[in-house]
């Protein structure tokens, strides 16, 4: 089936060589599944390795040598994980969503595999980030959960996580949950700017953004570069996992089809 | 126009009809998504004595009451938005974060003028400094943490006391009463 549509879809390419096939072609290139697991073998440390070095000093730094909060004391700690999975939860998000549009407009082949991998990925990562939020939010607003924009926006989020990786799973033809799924994917990215300026629409009890592109960050410098610095590990870190949990489902894919083939083979001769 | 075109087109189209529908919804309910109503809203629209509502605002410096009926904490205290103040009466443990100048929110209901909370959540603002700066612009006068959020935080880790008592600033006028 994959080995199927891969060879469709690069059939019109070599055609015609107007600016959208230059686009697809730039999508399709790694459609292949030999040259995108060439590349992925080469890129895969390269993630993995800065990945650990990185978040292990970010959170060594912030979770042990970072100053305490004048007020919150050390539970300012639980930023250093919680700001680094929240940003993740919904670029993650976006990600998803890109791969939907991928798959349903250029019928991208990899983007239904990427998609399927991405979705487990960023619900753990959204988990981490509303558990860590709901620790932090008990010792300090007094309350586990209230049901501000932003809170209830990250949980949809979460829902909409557990949504797709459930969809993309439950149809017995594959393309058809990948289809599905996809659609979800892009209804539900409309959650991502809801997210993003809930603090700034609504008054909420989550506070509003330290970090912005327009104004100097209302953080202190040294609790800013742990953060950085765990931001960028943990970055890394997502997309070191994604890009590996794809290598083992795109050989598998391989596998599978191998398999199908030599089965029909060995019917043809017996 | 080729059928990948068309696929796009269609997927553009769907995010901006699925987009508008969910902010005209969302501008719908916007008085049920805002987490709390500021003092002067709620002076302003007087509220059925029984309906709960979060009314949430910045503690009034000097204006902290706290009592012990028993084994239980009493406390009193002003919320302000800066144009008006309500009276807070909350029976129970206030929150570590709660102190004159914070934001909180109470959850409670008007009483004779005076705002009986359930529960009082303390708002953390997007500030984070060490114990040390927030020691140094308290004693440089440069921020009373009772009156507000403290100074631009570009200000922070160039700023000695010495440079503070240079350029000192005026103190913020105390919110109204």
């Amino acid at each position: 089936m994959f080995l199927h549509s891969v060879c469709e879809t690069n059939k019109p390419l070599s055609a015609s060589h107007s600016s959208a096939s230059r686009l697809s072609s730039f999508f399709h290139r790694y459609a292949n599944p030999g040259r995108f697991l060439r590349l992925g073998k080469v890129l895969q440390p390269w993630l993995t390795w800065p990945a650990i070095a990185l978040t292990l000093t970010g959170l060594i730094w912030g979770l042990f040598f970072s100053p305490a909060d004048w007020q919150q004391g050390d539970s300012v700690r639980i930023m250093y994980i919680h700001v680094p999975t929240a940003i993740l939860a919904s670029a993650g998000y976006a990600a998803l969503a890109l791969c939907s549009v991928l798959s349903l407009v250029w019928r991208h082949p990899l983007a239904d595999l990427a998609a399927a991998e991405i979705g487990p990925v960023g619900a753990c990562i959204t988990a981490l980030c509303l558990a860590t939020g709901s620790l932090w939010g008990k010792p300090m607003w007094g309350a586990w959960w209230v049901w501000d924009a932003r809170l209830t926006s990250v949980l949809i989020l979460f829902f909409l996580y557990l949504g797709h990786i459930t969809l993309i799973r439950a149809f017995d033809d594959q393309q058809r949950g990948y289809r599905a799924a996809a659609i979800l994917a892009i209804a539900g990215a409309v959650d991502l700017p809801i997210i993003k300026f809930s603090v700034q629409w609504w008054n909420t009890l989550h506070q509003p953004d330290s970090i912005t592109l327009t104004s100097a960050p209302t953080m202190s410098g040294s609790m800013l570069w742990p953060l950085a610095l765990s931001m960028l590990g943990i970055s890394l870190g997502f997309a070191a996992i994604v890009l590996a949990r794809l290598r083992a489902s795109v050989m598998e894919s391989r596998i599978r089809s191998l398999l199908s083939n030599q089965r029909r083979h060995n019917g043809d001769l017996s | 126009m080729t059928r990948k075109t068309r696929r796009l087109w269609l997927v553009i189209i769907c995010v901006a009809c699925f987009g508008t529908a969910a902010a005209l919804m969302l501008r719908a309910f916007s008085s049920d998504i805002v987490f709390f109503v500021t003092p002067s809203q709620l002076t302003q629209n007087a509220q059925p004595a029984d309906r709960t509502v979060k009314l949430g605002g910045m503690v009034v410096a000097n204006s902290v009451k706290r009592e012990k009926h028993g084994d239980t904490p009493v406390s009193s205290f002003e919320v302000t938005d800066g144009q008006s103040a309500v009276t807070v009466n909350y029976e129970g443990v206030l929150p570590d974060l709660f102190r004159e100048g914070q934001s909180v929110v109470a959850i409670g209901s008007m009483k004779n003028g005076i705002f009986i909370a359930s529960e009082v959540l303390a708002k953390h603002d997007e500030t984070y400094m060490p114990k040390e700066v927030a020691e140094a612009l308290k004693k440089s006068g440069k921020w009373d943490p009772r009156f507000g959020p403290p100074p631009d935080a570009a200000s922070w880790n160039s700023m000695t006391v010495k440079d503070a008592k240079k350029s000192l600033l005026p103190p913020p006028a105390p919110a109204a009463q």
